[in-house]
């Protein structure tokens, strides 16, 4: 019999954690709350942050809001933007540290500015998602704006297969729909528009099915 | 009135009413239409009052494990504390679509709903905790909730009563383990959405260590509707251990997949083939989650249930969050069991032992199936550590998984069983 193969990906050094065998240097003073004195932040940042902390009677609460207003403008979760949030929220970076690297959404690596999220989820897979990931992911190539991920179900099965493309919601896509979705995309315009979630009507069952003809400007200038 | 309603029996629509009127996302709209009625109803009650109203309801819970939302009110402890109310908008079980409708399209009525609960429940600030892939439905909560403040709907003293309450919409990041509620509640905090051991319960300590109470969207959303028609004449809507009305979103292989507002104790299959058209011409259905991918599966022969907590439990599934997936007779179970045990492998947050290791294990299991190395002993091993992880963790997101799969394994062991046979057979002549 055949040993069971490794599940998760390991790195070569054995553990799934990278850098666990790198040595601790011994010399360096564990990590403060970030002097505000020394450590610039965007007036931005500082101003989003701080009005997130006020919604909380806690502080820490601000996390998830500040990390992500944080990666809004740094593209990523990058120690220098760890380092801001912790100044403003007066916490030490390695706490938002550990709750970055918790969050699906909260990149801990730099990555494209576009975001493809293809859902590869039970309900899509069943309509074809794993084909369209791959279309999408081999027809951005290299491209290193673009940032295709599979992703788990994002709750628009309706649609499926679907896609968040920057956080828009798109479906259910064809892969023939691969090429324009990523031109529009690259061309910085609206991405397939007639595809998007925010222009469906809903509740008449009808409207739910592939060939219901949809009348995007009708419905949103108020006629029924 | 859609052709839904009619379809089903003609269940009265409530939460879908106006779902498709233009602009409903809008106050203006939304109060032409009989919007915040309720709140000024309830508001002239006393909390004691609405309290009642909404056990006599029978409410049951929306999100999934369909707890009496009265019931649940009324375990908050009484007095002049500082009492939190959190609304699971979360949604990520696979299937589940239906509060996304919700929030975008009529947030008003959510927002209401928050302020009723909140007033009967004595808690003075709130939290909508939505996931961070909602981005339109945020927006359309954050657009709302200006418009609610500035009308006096929500902050001090709303329209007189007395009652304050701070609402803030909370952007999560994604993490289905957020949406179980004590990983709700530590997300919330901002720190890992690790799970809590549970006693002591939120309704005693939950957020920021006080009282708290978290209900999901759809619960929270029908609460307008109960005031307004009374909780006993909601009563009267279902079946007696289900009443009302209850969103499902129907999706996988189904012609016309959707949200449906159907009358809880209509057949399934009535939801299946009459609204959503059932599987494409020639396809039969193979089996259907009846309650998102944490449920157990059930079959064709099982389509005529009644769709209800209670019928659905008695034949071994849940209704859990309406999320109804059909499989048609096209796919093999064991890609239906892989996509569901990989789901939760990476979604497991790795607190606890048996669902880290449980979830890992079954993919791994499964892999040697298809890759031609399992014999049938690891499908008693498989279904045996389905078994070990149920009842065994913190939370039940490992039983979400054990749960599903060991239903799989139980109706489906003779394609199991062919399916190790094959790929061995594809093994030995070297073609896998």
């Amino acid at each position: 019999m055949t040993p069971p193969q490794p599940a998760v990906p390991r790195f070569a050094h054995g553990s799934r954690v990278p850098g666990w065998d790198r040595a601790v240097d011994l010399e360096k003073d564990p990590a403060t709350i970030p002097d505000p004195e020394t450590t610039e932040v965007p007036d931005e940042l500082r101003t989003e942050i701080e009005a997130h902390m006020a919604n909380y009677p806690e502080r820490r609460s601000a996390a998830l809001p500040a990390l992500a207003a944080a990666q809004r403008l740094h593209g990523w979760c990058s120690p220098e933007a760890i380092e801001q949030v912790a100044c403003v929220m007066r916490v030490t970076p390695a706490y938002l540290e550990s709750v970055a690297s918790f969050y699906d959404m909260l990149e801990t690596s730099p990555v494209g500015r576009h975001s493809v999220y293809v859902c590869t989820n039970i309900s899509c897979s069943l309509c074809g998602a794993d084909e369209l990931h791959a279309a999408i992911r081999d027809a951005a190539g290299e491209d290193p704006d673009v940032n295709v991920r599979a992703f788990e179900c994002l709750g628009a099965c309706d649609i499926a297969p679907m896609a968040s493309v920057d956080g828009v919601y798109v479906g259910p896509l064809d892969v023939s729909d691969v090429p324009q979705l990523l031109e529009d995309l690259r061309a910085e315009r609206p991405v397939l528009p007639e595809k998007q979630l925010a222009r469906r009507l809903v509740a008449d069952p009808r409207a739910n099915s592939r060939e219901f003809p949809r009348h995007p400007a009708q419905h949103e200038q108020g006629a029924s | 009135m859609t052709a839904a309603a009619a379809a089903a029996g003609a269940a009265p629509l409530l939460l879908f009413a106006d779902i498709d009127e233009p602009g409903l996302c809008t106050r203006a709209v939304y109060e032409a239409r009989g919007g915040y009625e309720s709140l000024r109803k309830a508001m002239a009650m006393t909390p004691e009052e609405v309290l009642a109203q909404l056990e006599s309801s029978g409410l049951r819970g929306r999100g999934g494990a369909g707890f009496a939302m009265g019931k649940k009110v009324s375990f908050l402890p009484k007095g002049a504390m500082d009492k939190y109310l959190v609304c699971n908008a979360d949604e990520s079980e696979p299937g589940t679509f239906k509060d996304r409708e919700l929030m975008q399209k009529t947030p008003h009525m959510l927002i209401e709903g928050i302020v009723i609960a909140s007033y009967a429940a004595g808690a003075n600030r709130a939290f909508i905790y939505i996931r961070g892939e909602y981005v339109l439905q945020a927006d359309a909560l954050d657009a709302a909730l200006a418009e609610a403040r500035e009308a006096g709907f929500v902050g001090e003293d709303v329209l007189g009563s007395g009652h304050s309450l701070s609402l803030v919409v909370h952007r999560g990041a994604g993490a289905y383990i957020c949406g179980e509620e004590t990983g709700l509640l530590d997300s919330l905090e901002g720190k890992r959405g690790n799970p809590r051991l549970k006693p002591p319960f939120p309704a005693n300590q939950g957020l920021y260590q006080g009282p708290t109470l978290i209900n999901n969207v759809e619960t929270l959303s029908t609460v307008p509707a109960i005031i307004r028609m009374g909780g006993e004449q909601y009563a009267k809507l279902g079946v007696e251990t289900s009443t009302g009305t209850k969103l499902v979103s129907v999706s996988g292989h189904v012609q016309r997949p959707g949200n449906y507002e159907i009358e809880l104790g209509i057949p399934s299959r009535e939801i299946i083939y009459g609204l959503a058209g059932g599987p494409a011409e020639g396809r039969g259905v193979k089996c259907w989650f009846p309650g998102g991918s944490s449920s157990p599966v059930l079959k064709a022969e099982d389509l005529d249930i009644p769709y209800d907590f209670n019928s659905l439990a008695a034949a071994g599934s849940m209704l859990g969050s309406g999320a109804i997936i059909v499989v048609d007779d096209s796919t093999p179970i064991l890609d239906v069991a892989m996509k569901t045990a990989k789901f939760y492998r990476h979604e497991s947050c790795g607190k606890c032992t048996p669902c880290r290791e449980g979830t890992n294990w079954t993919v791994t299991m499964l892999e040697r199936i298809d890759a031609g190395e399992a014999t049938p002993m690891d499908l008693e091993i498989m279904a045996s550590v389905q078994e070990h992880i149920i009842g065994n963790c913190l939370c039940v997101l490992g039983d979400a998984m054990a749960m599903p799969i060991g239903s799989m394994i139980a109706k489906f062991k003779d394609e199991f069983e062919a399916h190790i046979e094959q790929a061995r057979a594809r093994r030995a002549l070297g073609e896998i």
